[in-house]
C-alpha cells in the first residue's frame, strides 16, 4: 500500500484490501481524479449496503453458516500429509478441536520456514535434524549399573555425542556426582538402595541430550522456492529463538503455544486460520469473517475460552438461558444459593418466557416523551 | 494333550484330536451319530470343539473328497425323479450341515470348475451367498452391493399377500395388494417359497424418461389409466376390539348406544349409525373418530362421595372409535370371550387405498420412489405399436446408483412380454445379456430396449428414443393416506397447556429449537413470539413476594396469600414458565419474579 493512498482514504472506513485495489484499478484505467472520487462514493455505498444492521443475529447466523457445512464433513479422523509419517488430524475432529480450545491438539505441528539466507536444502535438512528430539535412550549403546560402586555406565553409540551426554547429566542429575571415565560417563549414587539406583537408570534414559523439546520428527520439503520444514511436536517459543528461522512465517497449529509466545491476537489468527483450512481441506467455501467472529468470542475477554458449556456459553450473564443449555440443575441451584438476578435481557431467557426476543425487529423500542413531563 | 470341550464344557483330552475330529466326522456322515453334530480342532487353541445344542446357525454344503464331490449325476437324476428327497442326500453323508467352528478349518469351492484337491466341499450354488429377501431380487450381481441391500430391505415393506387366511386374522393393523401378480423376471426364490401364494407387486411397463420433470428427485410419474385398472391397489384392515370388563362391587361396562346424559356423552348424531347392540354392522362407511362400538363404563374411582351419586352420573363414555385420521368400512366382527369370561368384541375395519399422489413405490433395486404425477392415459407418451408406459422413471436415478441389474430386468421383463415365457434372473446364473438382445432383435424390437416415443398432448415425435421395458414394482407401506396430517387448533396437553404431538392425537407439527434459530436469524422476533404463544397465559403476580398470586372469581379480586391485599399485576407468560417456576418451588428454589414499571 503506498503512503498516499493510506492518508487520502483513511476516512473512508474501507478496508485495506479494498483501498489497494481501488489504487490498482484506477491506475490501470487512468482513472481521473474526480472519477476515481465518484468510484470510491460508490464503493463506499456497496460497502455499506453489504454491512451488518443493528439488531442482525450474527452469532446465530455465523454458527449456522460454520455448521451446516460442518454437517457434511466426513467422520474420518486422519489424512496423511503427502509423505508418508506424518499423519494429521483433520476434519470434523480437528474442527472440533479447534472449537474446543483444547490444551493440546491431537497431532501438533510446525511448519518452519527459513530466513532467505538459509533458504537451501543444506541447511534445511541440517536444521531439521538439529530439531528432531533426542533422549539418551536413542543414542547409548550400552548402559549398565555397577553395583559395587553404586554408579551407572553410559558409553554412547557416536563418541562425539558423549560430551552432550555428559553435560546433560550434569545440568539435571544435581544429586548425583557425574564424572567421565575414559569413553564412559560414570554416575555415582549416594544411597546403597538398589532400587534407587534403577530409577535414576530410567530418569538417564529419557533424558534429552540433542534437539528442541517435545519435537518428535521433521521432515523437509520444498513448497515453491522455499524450503520449509515440517515437525510433528511443536515448541514455537524455542525454535523461533533458532537464528535459520524465519520468525515472521514459522507456524504452529497449536493455539496455546501460539499464544504464549507470540500473544493472543497471534493465536486468534491461528484459531481463524486453522479452522478455515480444515473446511476448505474438505471443499467447504465458508466466509472467513463467521469464523473470525467466533475466533473473536473465544479470545475477547484476555483468554482462550472454549465454545460450549466450560467456556463461552457457561460464562453466559444469564441463569435461564444456562440452564435451559447444558447442567441444568447445577445452574439453578448455584443460582438459588447466590441469589442471582436475570434481567430477561438475551434472547434465549425471553424464549422461555414467552416474550419478545431482543434481536431483529424486537431489539428496539419507541420512548415517547408525554408532554407533561 | 488336548482339550475336548463337548456343548462349552470341558470332557476330556484327546491324544490325537485329528483322528477324533476325523473319527466324529465319518461317523455323522454314515449317520452314526446325528447331522446336528458339529466337531472342530483349533489348532492354535489347542481345542477339540463338539457342539450339539441348539441355537447355531448352520449351512449345507457338498462334501468333496480328493476333490471330487460326493453328489452325482445319479443322484441328482434320482432326485428329479422324487426317488430321492433331501433329507436322504443329507442321510447318505452327500450333504452335511457345517456351522461356525467347523467352517473354519474347511476349504469350500464356490463352483465346480474350482475344485482342487484340498478342497473339502462345494457350495450348492454360487447364489445362497444372498439372504432370503435378497435371493428374490433379479439380477443382483449388477448392482452396486449396498442397493441390493436396500432392495431387500424394501421386498420386506411391500404390501402383498402376506398370509393366505387374511380373511380370518385380526391383525392390528395388515395390508393386502387386491391384484398381485408374479414377476414376469424371476428367480429360483420364487420357485422355492411358493411365492405364487404370496406375491407383493405388479409387473408394470416403465420409461425411462423425463416428461417435463415431473419426476425428479425419486419421485415418479404414473398412468391413470393403469390405476383405474387396477394397479397397486391394495387394502388396509385395521382391527379395533372393546372389552366388556366386570369391576370390584357387581359393576359392568354396558356395551350398547350410550345413553344421553352420562359422561362425556357426544350427541345424538354420534350414535346415529351404531345399531341396538352397540356395535356398527358390517359395511358401515366410517369416518375419522366416528364410533365403532358403543360402551359406557362405571367410573373409575368408587370414593365415600361418589357412593352418593347414582345411575347415569356414575357412568362414563368409553366408546371405541375409529383413529383420528382415518377412515373405511367395517368388515369383519367377532365375538368372542376373554379368559376371564368377560365379553370381547373385535372389528375389523377395511379401507381401499388407491395409489395416489405421495405413495411410495419401489422396483426391487433399491430405487425407490415417491408419486409426483398421475397423467391421464390419453397424455401419456407411447410408442410405435401404440404402448403406454405405466410409470416413468427418471433417468437420474441411474448413473450415480449404478443399478444395472435394474436395466436388464426391464430388458429381461420386455422380451418376457413378447414370449410369454418368465426371465431366469438368478444371481450368477441368470439368462445372459446377450441372449435377451439377441431375442428382441428377434421378436422385432432393438436390442438396446429404446423405441422412438411420442409425445401423447402433442402427438409429436421425441428427438431422442427412449429406454421401454416391463419390470416388477412394488407399493410400500408408507401410503400418504396414513401419515397426511395438519392442525390450526386443537387438543393441549393438561400438564404444560401446550399442543398434543403426534397425528393420531390430532398433535401440532413442531417448531424445534433450530427452527427457532431461524426466526431469530431473520429477526422476525415477532413472528416468533407469536408462534410460541401456544401455551400464552395470564397469571396474577404479586408485587410484593414476586410469587403467583390468587384470582378469586367469586369476590372479583386477586389476594397474595403470603401478602394478602398487596399489588398485584397480570403477567402475561408462557404457561410453561410458569410451570417452571412451580417446579423450582417444590426443590426449595424462590422464584422470585421481579417486576419493572407497567
Amino acid at each position: 500500500m503506498s503512503e498516499k493512498s493510506q492518508t487520502d482514504y483513511s476516512k473512508a472506513e474501507l478496508p485495506v484490501r479494498l483501498i489497494e485495489e481501488v489504487d490498482e484499478v484506477s491506475r490501470k484505467m487512468g482513472l481521473s481524479k474526480e472519477k476515481k472520487d465518484k468510484l470510491i462514493e460508490q464503493i463506499k455505498k456497496e460497502y455499506e449496503k453489504e454491512s451488518f444492521e443493528p439488531g442482525e443475529s450474527i452469532g446465530i447466523i455465523a454458527a449456522q453458516s460454520i455448521s451446516e457445512p460442518a454437517t457434511q464433513m466426513t467422520m474420518r479422523t486422519y489424512h496423511f500429509a503427502g509423505i508418508a509419517g506424518i499423519r494429521v488430524t483433520y476434519g470434523l475432529p480437528r474442527l472440533i478441536e479447534i472449537f474446543d480450545a483444547k490444551k493440546e491438539p491431537e497431532t501438533p505441528m510446525m511448519t518452519i520456514y527459513l530466513k532467505s539466507e538459509y533458504n537451501n536444502a543444506a541447511e534445511a535438512a541440517k536444521l531439521a535434524e538439529a530439531l528432531v528430539e533426542k533422549d539418551i535412550m536413542n543414542i547409548v549403546k550400552r548402559i549398565s549399573l555397577n553395583l559395587n560402586e553404586n554408579s551407572i555406565e553410559i558409553e554412547v553409540v557416536d563418541k562425539r555425542r558423549t560430551d552432550s551426554v555428559f553435560k546433560s547429566l550434569m545440568d539435571n542429575l544435581k544429586n548425583q556426582t557425574v564424572k567421565m571415565k575414559g569413553e564412559k560417563v560414570v554416575v555415582t549414587v549416594k544411597t546403597e538402595d538398589v532400587k534407587e539406583l534403577q530409577k535414576v537408570k530410567e530418569k538417564i534414559l529419557v533424558l534429552r541430550v540433542g534437539g528442541v523439546e517435545e519435537i518428535r520428527n521433521a521432515l523437509v520439503r520444498k513448497e515453491g522456492d522455499d524450503w520449509i520444514i515440517n515437525t510433528i511436536g511443536t515448541n514455537l517459543s524455542t525454535v523461533l529463538k533458532i537464528k535459520e528461522v524465519d520468525e515472521k512465517k514459522t507456524y504452529t497449529n497449536d493455539i496455546y503455544e501460539t499464544a504464549s509466545a507470540l500473544g493472543l491476537e497471534a493465536a486468534r489468527s491461528v484459531i481463524v486460520r486453522e479452522a478455515l483450512k480444515t473446511m476448505q481441506e474438505q471443499a467447504l467455501d465458508i466466509d472467513a469473517r463467521y469464523v473470525m467472529l467466533v475466533a473473536d468470542i473465544m479470545t475477547f475477554d484476555g483468554e482462550i475460552s472454549s465454545i460450549g458449556r466450560y467456556g463461552v456459553a457457561g460464562a453466559k450473564t444469564s441463569v435461564l438461558a444456562r440452564a435451559a443449555f447444558e447442567e441444568t440443575i447445577k445452574h439453578l441451584v448455584k443460582a438459588s444459593i447466590r441469589n442471582e438476578v436475570d434481567k430477561l435481557q438475551g434472547v434465549f431467557e425471553n424464549v422461555m418466557v414467552g416474550q419478545v426476543v431482543p434481536a431483529g425487529t424486537g431489539m428496539f423500542d419507541l420512548i415517547v416523551r408525554s408532554e407533561e413531563e | 494333550m488336548v482339550a475336548i470341550f463337548f456343548d462349552g464344557k470341558f470332557v476330556g483330552d484327546a491324544k490325537e484330536p485329528e483322528k477324533l475330529v476325523s473319527e466324529i466326522k465319518n461317523k455323522r456322515r454314515s449317520g452314526e451319530i446325528p447331522y446336528q453334530v458339529n466337531a472342530a480342532y483349533h489348532k492354535h487353541l489347542n481345542e477339540v470343539r463338539i457342539l450339539s445344542d441348539s441355537g447355531r446357525v448352520r449351512r449345507p454344503l457338498i462334501i468333496v473328497e480328493n476333490g471330487v464331490p460326493r453328489l452325482t449325476k445319479e443322484h441328482v437324476e434320482k432326485v428329479k425323479k422324487g426317488e430321492m428327497k433331501w433329507g436322504d442326500l443329507v442321510k447318505s453323508g452327500v450333504i452335511e450341515y457345517l456351522d461356525s467352528e467347523e467352517e473354519e478349518e474347511t476349504l469350500i469351492a464356490l463352483t465346480e470348475e474350482d475344485l482342487t484337491p484340498e478342497h473339502t466341499h462345494l457350495e450348492l450354488d454360487p447364489s445362497v451367498i444372498l439372504g432370503l429377501s435378497a435371493y428374490f431380487i433379479p439380477y443382483p450381481e449388477f448392482n452396486r452391493g449396498d442397493r441390493v441391500n436396500y432392495g431387500a430391505k424394501m421386498v420386506g415393506q411391500s404390501i402383498g399377500i402376506f398370509a393366505t387366511n387374511f380373511l380370518s386374522r385380526v391383525d392390528t393393523k395388515s395390508n393386502v395388494m387386491t391384484y398381485p401378480q408374479m414377476p414376469m423376471v424371476q428367480t429360483h426364490a420364487h420357485k422355492v417359497v411358493s411365492y405364487d401364494k404370496h406375491p407383493n407387486g405388479n409387473n408394470v411397463v416403465v420409461a425411462i424418461a423425463t416428461l417435463d420433470g415431473y419426476n425428479m428427485e425419486d419421485s415418479l410419474i404414473i398412468n391413470a389409466g393403469s390405476i383405474q385398472k387396477g394397479l397397486l391397489w391394495s387394502y388396509m384392515y385395521r382391527s379395533y376390539e372393546a372389552e366388556q370388563k366386570r369391576y370390584l362391587g357387581g359393576q359392568e361396562d354396558i356395551v350398547a348406544v350410550p345413553e344421553a346424559g352420562v359422561r362425556g356423552y357426544a350427541g345424538e348424531d354420534a350414535y346415529k349409525h351404531i345399531p341396538e347392540d352397540g356395535i356398527a354392522n358390517p359395511e358401515t362407511d366410517l369416518d375419522s373418530d366416528k364410533v365403532i362400538i358403543g360402551r359406557t363404563s362405571p367410573l373409575r374411582f368408587l370414593g365415600t362421595m361418589d357412593r352418593f351419586v347414582t345411575g347415569l352420573e356414575n357412568m362414563r363414555e368409553t366408546s371405541v372409535r375409529l383413529r383420528h385420521g382415518d377412515k373405511g368400512i367395517t368388515d369383519r366382527i367377532f365375538i368372542t370371550e376373554t379368559t376371564d369370561g368377560t365379553k370381547l368384541i373385535k372389528v375389523v375395519v377395511r379401507d381401499l387405498k388407491i395409489p395416489e399422489i405421495g405413495d411410495k413405490l419401489a422396483s426391487r433395486h433399491g430405487q425407490k420412489g415417491v408419486i409426483a404425477l398421475i397423467v391421464p392415459p390419453e397424455d401419456m407418451p407411447f410408442t410405435e405399436s401404440g404402448v403406454v408406459p405405466d410409470i416413468i422413471f427418471n433417468p437420474h436415478g441411474i448413473p450415480s446408483r449404478m443399478t444395472m441389474g435394474q436395466l436388464l430386468e426391464i430388458i429381461a421383463g420386455k422380451l418376457s412380454a413378447l414370449t410369454g415365457e418368465h426371465t431366469n434372473a438368478t444371481a450368477f446364473r441368470s439368462k445372459p445379456e446377450k441372449e435377451i438382445r439377441d431375442m428382441l432383435v428377434k421378436n422385432g424390437f432393438r436390442n438396446d430396449g429404446k423405441e422412438i416415443m411420442y409425445d401423447g398432448r402433442t402427438g409429436k415425435r421425441y428427438e431422442s428414443q427412449i429406454f421401454i421395458g416391463n419390470a416388477f414394482y412394488q407399493k410400500l407401506d408408507h401410503l400418504v393416506s396414513n401419515k397426511i396430517h395438519a392442525r390450526s387448533r386443537g387438543p393441549v396437553t393438561l400438564l404444560t397447556k401446550q399442543p398434543t404431538e403426534g397425528r393420531s392425537k390430532e398433535g401440532g407439527l413442531r417448531l424445534g429449537e433450530m427452527e427457532k434459530d431461524c426466526l431469530i436469524a431473520h429477526g422476525a422476533s415477532l413472528a416468533l413470539k407469536e408462534r410460541f404463544d401456544s401455551d400464552k397465559a395470564t397469571i396474577p403476580i404479586c408485587t410484593e413476594c414476586g410469587l403467583v398470586a390468587i384470582q378469586d372469581h367469586i369476590k372479583n379480586k386477586k389476594i397474595c396469600p403470603i401478602d394478602g391485599e398487596s399489588k398485584i399485576i397480570d403477567v402475561e407468560m408462557s404457561y410453561a414458565f410458569k410451570l417452571m417456576l412451580d417446579e423450582l418451588k417444590s426443590m426449595l428454589i424462590y422464584p422470585k419474579v421481579v417486576l419493572g414499571e407497567e
